[in-house]
């Protein structure tokens, strides 16, 4: 009877185990501050998920939500204490709708492709990338000289932790 | 250039518009009666600084409301907008970090309103939310006898329910505690709604905007702006046009944001929104995009706020005086 009884417990815990593993987590790719040089993780990460999006980006939600996201992690950095920039990772269902996505903003003219993740494009101030489910947008709010290779960086420190 | 003659003859018929319509709805034009929307411009906004300067943002200000009343001082176009005794609130929209109207520009607001005899302590300046606002750079405050800074989601919604066609809402206590608002939008390209300016700013007084974005926000966004607790309150547009984005909107894509370095004032909330999707279809002509129909996301909220079920204002250009103006 005991046997049995443990049997049915360990069953259930691998099924419930199972069902955790199936869904998609909210990964915590945010460096730490002085883990990528210059850069101080200034704000809390704050986290919606597709029930909660439009709080954050209200409107906006709904494109994301077509393409399938699950949530998406937000927070504050600084660049040697001056720079300001959000970092934005959406975790998405699939690779296809971080495609989706990224494929949905056009390139401008100073845009380029960077390698990073699946596929990358810096801009002026900001930087856009995806690797796997996940779709990356750091962006800045001043235009500062050196400010495309900082962004790179942290960039960098995040797809390490994707 | 513009000469004087036609100036005065512009004024004069700005001046006719605003004094008719006694017996219309605010923003509500007759077939006969041109809405008036006046843009200026300030292509040395943001000298010294790459911010706007404060002075210049003011002078703006009062440039645009004069000339959209005919006004001879700064003050005048408060005193046809609000009474001494009434709770006016200055709804911004500052879901956007980079994109949320200027400080200066709601301080010089609040200024002129206090000299138009408005009480401190009766203006409230609000949004959806107090992240928001902080974000914008606005400090809360809810101190009695000054200006109040206070988002919804601290404020609370009305209990009761309000309906209009497909729209079932609460609404902002802070809406309902005020006489007037000045609905004060920033122009945005939006990735469902094409652009999103004046009216769809509602959707920010309300307690779920979230379930009003289907079908491009049509006719839901026509709909709340007929709900008579949010139609008797708006009466004037101040929108700050100093930043705005042309692709990838509503949120703030720094890579399509361009500074327009203008305000855009009037009361006719259709006529202001229907001006602003031009705006930013020349933008993206200049850029090389294609127009939002051929992207997909068509406007065809305005038409619905034209209809004659609506009548919020008018989509039509020829019914449009549209009155531009540079400072510097």
């Amino acid at each position: 009877m005991r046997f049995k009884v443990a049997s049915i417990a360990t069953l259930l815990t691998v099924v419930v185990l199972a069902g955790v593993g199936c869904r998609k987590k909210i990964v915590d790719p945010f460096p730490a501050s002085g883990a990528v040089a210059g850069w101080e993780k200034s704000g809390k990460t704050q986290s919606y998920d597709a029930a909660n999006l439009w709080q954050y980006i209200d409107g906006g939600a709904e494109q994301y939500i077509g393409a399938g996201v699950v949530g998406v992690s937000t927070s504050d950095y600084k660049f040697q204490g001056s720079l300001e920039a959000t970092v934005d990772v959406y975790t998405m269902k699939s690779a296809d709708g971080a495609k989706t996505i990224f494929d949905a903003d056009p390139p401008t003219a100073d845009s380029k492709s960077v390698p990073l993740g699946d596929a990358g494009r810096l801009y002026g101030q900001s930087v856009v990338f995806r690797k796997g489910p996940s779709l990356v947008r750091i962006t800045a709010f001043d235009a500062v000289p050196g400010e495309s290779d900082a962004l790179m960086a942290l960039a960098h420190g995040i797809e390490g932790k994707l | 250039m513009q000469s004087r003659r036609e100036f005065v003859k512009e004024m004069v018929a700005g001046a006719a518009v605003l004094g008719a319509g006694a017996d219309l709805a605010w923003g509500e034009t007759s077939a006969a009666k041109k809405s008036r929307v006046v843009i200026v411009r300030d292509a040395k906004l943001r000298t010294p600084g790459p911010a706007p300067d404060e002075k210049r943002v003011a002078a703006l200000l009062d440039h645009a409301m004069q000339t959209c009343f005919n006004a001879q001082n700064p003050v005048q176009p408060w005193k046809q907008i609000v009474r001494p005794g009434q709770v006016v609130g200055l709804k911004l929209n500052s879901l956007g970090r980079m994109l949320s109207p200027s400080v200066a520009l709601v301080a010089t607001i609040c200024e002129r309103l206090q000299q138009a005899g408005i009480k401190a302590g009766d203006i409230i300046v609000w949004d959806r939310g107090s992240r928001e606002l902080e974000a914008a750079g606005f400090k809360l405050s809810n101190a009695p006898g000054a200006v109040r800074f206070i988002g919804s989601d601290t404020a609370g919604y009305e209990d009761a329910a309000v309906r209009y066609g497909s729209v079932t809402t609460r609404l902002a206590k802070v809406l309902t505690q005020c006489d007037v608002v000045i609905n004060m939008p920033v122009l945005k390209n939006h990735n469902i709604i094409g652009v999103t300016m004046a009216m769809k700013n509602m959707y920010g007084v309300i307690d779920n905007p979230s379930t009003m974005h289907g079908s491009a926000c049509n006719p839901y966004i026509a709909d709340l702006n007929m709900v008579p607790q949010i139609r008797q309150r708006v009466r004037f547009v101040v929108g700050d046009m100093m930043t705005a984005v042309y692709e990838g909107g509503p949120s703030y894509r720094p890579e399509y944001a361009w500074n327009e370095n203008g305000l855009i004032v009037g009361e006719d909330q259709v006529a202001i929104d229907t001006t602003c999707a031009g705006i930013v279809e020349r933008k993206r002509a200049e850029k090389g995009l294609p127009t939002l129909e051929q992207k997909g996301t068509p406007i065809t909220y305005l038409a619905t706020a034209a209809d004659a079920q609506h009548r919020l204002g008018t989509n039509d250009p020829a019914r449009i005086a549209l009155i531009e103006r540079r400072i510097a």
